[in-house]
């Protein structure tokens, strides 16, 4: 059950809906009722993306459709920056597009993912496999830039070998409808694993992050921090579950989610998951809901700043911990850019 | 020149001044004492405009200027500070950041330029000196994590930094050891002049020993029942607040 295979069936009982506990806050059948025709081949010269300023490799997806082939291969002890471009174009179609990378081993790869809407409503789905190699590194950075209206589903599946590093960051403004999930399979076996998140909504955008990590075999580490900023009648979701098989001992796993609700009508839901069938284990979880601080915002007016001001800067240093957490720092300059200029156009 | 006339103001629906009327002329120190509950730091959220205190009656000018009319950041670009009893904490902004973006919001209100980053470089190391601050406790997020001592030093460091008219000191002498009390007050007495006022609020003579005022006053059940000049503080330490308690 997914969206892409009512989208390449167009069975669209295929769609996932909110009696799928999965994707109860995340209902895409009440909001698909017909299936849309699929997004026409565009082969429009682009303006640059949200990391067009740095170099690298760009792979250019445009309504699903590359010319460049839909596998990325790292050979084995070598480094690249790519930046991966899925843009969507074309209002009222969909596309899906399945994307694969490898890193071999010892492989370093700085993956620059954005999700770019030009349209204001399509429909769009991306699978994406990622599979690393005994040492490989990959620091996967994305933003997700999707139009207010529309539906946007970003899977993504990782498998890794041992004493490999996956770290993932995703900065999203939501959609209509969007959820960015990521399925990991930890081998243990000194891999480690790292994955925040940033939603900052607006209107009635929804974003859900979801994420998943089965740590299969001892001695693995993930770690994750998730921040969230709602105003208006928008609505962020966090769901973030941790598995540990038996056997898995020495498992280290630590998962945070944090959000600020601005206003009244806006919405956060959140269900932080630990299900533990190790022993010997440190794992933990903290999840905490509120508003900005009225009488910091008063300390900060008495000192001479504008309200709006005093708000903005609150935001912007409760989200920026996340963004601190990126290693790339000419990628970490970009999403401070990009998340400067999203909230700047709310 | 700090003028306050029969000022009365309520917080959730309870009075908590009563026809206060104060003068404080530019260029003096006046301190303000009091048992607690008061209305002290009622006193000095109105002034600065905090949300919640609901003035019912009575006027607050500052050079002739109605503060009460102004927002809060209106009111610190017109030169009123106010060193919190309770420094707030702003995680995630460094206090570098903090105290350029506020000096530069204020220099913004009234029509300057923004200082230069070497200009407020120069200046914001030379006041930390003279607060023997550690320098790089600047570079930390503002007041996160500071003891009760480095946090008052923080605020007198904004009050340097910010140069205002009219500061309200309000129990900054609290949490304080003696050579904590001994730097704040150098700075805050650093700070006097011919165009500037204070006014200290404190329950303690001890803090007038360093911050010598040019008035005290007593305020008791929300108005200012007695004035007099520095002995009053010594009278008050003497025999307490209880002669007062009735004159409210």
């Amino acid at each position: 059950m997914s969206l892409s295979n009512a989208l390449l069936t167009g069975d669209l009982n295929q769609l996932p809906g909110r009696r799928d506990e999965d994707w109860r806050w995340t209902d895409l059948r009440g909001v698909i009722k017909t299936a849309p025709p699929r997004s026409p081949i565009d082969d429009r010269v682009l303006a640059a993306g949200p990391f067009g300023s740095l170099e690298g490799q760009e792979i250019l997806i445009i309504n699903g459709q590359s010319s460049a082939g839909l596998e990325l291969v790292i050979a084995p002890d070598t480094r690249q920056v790519v930046r991966l471009r899925l843009v969507s174009t074309t209002d009222g179609t969909s596309h899906t597009v399945a994307f694969k990378v490898k890193l071999g081993a010892g492989a370093e790869l700085v993956l620059l993912e954005s999700h770019e809407g030009l349209a204001d409503g399509y429909i769009s789905s991306v699978d994406l496999d990622f599979d690393l190699a005994e040492g490989g590194r990959l620091e996967r950075i994305v933003i997700a830039d999707d139009g207010a209206h529309a539906i946007s589903v970003n899977r993504s599946h990782v498998v890794m070998g041992p004493k490999s590093s996956f770290s993932q960051s995703v900065l999203t403004r939501g959609a209509r409808r969007q959820r960015i999930e990521t399925v990991l399979v930890h081998p243990g076996a000194e891999a480690q694993v790292e994955m925040n998140g940033v939603y900052l909504l607006d209107g009635q955008r929804h974003a859900d992050i979801t994420t998943s990590v089965e740590h299969a075999g001892p001695g693995g580490v993930t770690r994750q921090l998730t921040k969230g900023v709602v105003r208006d009648q928008s609505r962020g979701v966090f769901q973030g579950r941790i598995l540990v098989d038996a056997g898995a001992d020495q498992t280290e796993a630590k998962m945070g989610h944090h959000a600020l609700i601005l206003s009244d009508r806006a919405e956060v839901d959140a269900r932080p998951e630990l299900l533990i069938h190790a022993d010997d284990v440190q794992c933990a979880h903290g999840n905490t809901i509120g508003a900005l601080d009225e009488e910091a915002l008063f300390y900060m007016c008495q000192r001479g700043l504008p309200e709006e001001e005093a708000r903005s800067l609150l935001i912007a240093a409760f989200v920026d911990e996340v963004v601190c957490l990126i290693r790339d720092s000419a990628a970490q300059d970009c999403t401070r850019t990009w998340i400067s200029d999203a909230r700047g156009r709310t | 020149m700090l003028k306050i006339e029969g000022l009365r103001a309520e917080v959730g629906g309870t009075e908590i001044l009563k026809g206060l009327t104060l003068e404080v002329p530019t260029g003096e120190v006046h301190a303000i004492m009091g048992p607690n509950g008061a209305g002290k730091s009622t006193l000095s959220y109105v002034l600065t405009g905090r949300p919640g205190y609901e003035v019912t009656a009575g006027s607050a000018e500052l050079d002739g200027e109605d503060l009460l009319a102004l927002l809060p950041n209106e009111r610190a670009a017109k030169g009123m500070f106010l060193s919190f009893q309770y420094p707030l904490e702003i995680p995630g902004v460094p206090a570098l950041t903090f105290i350029r973006t506020a000096l530069n919001a204020q220099r913004k209100a009234r029509g300057e330029a923004d200082v230069t980053a070497p200009e407020f470089m120069k200046l914001v190391r030379l006041r930390a000196g003279e607060l023997k601050m550690d320098f790089d406790m600047l570079k930390r997020a503002l007041n996160v994590g500071f003891s009760g001592g480095e946090k008052k030093r923080m605020e007198i460091l904004q009050m340097a930094m910010l140069s205002p008219r009219l500061s309200i000191l309000d129990e900054t002498d609290s949490g304080l050891d003696i050579d904590a009390l001994r730097i704040v007050s150098e700075g805050v007495n650093a700070l006097r002049g011919p165009d500037r006022s204070m006014l200290v609020i404190t329950h303690y003579q001890r803090l007038l020993d360093y911050i010598r005022p040019d008035r005290v006053h007593v305020l008791a059940g929300g108005r200012i029942v007695a004035s007099g000049g520095p002995e009053l503080a010594l009278e008050l330490e003497r025999e307490g607040y209880d002669k007062y308690a009735g004159a409210a």
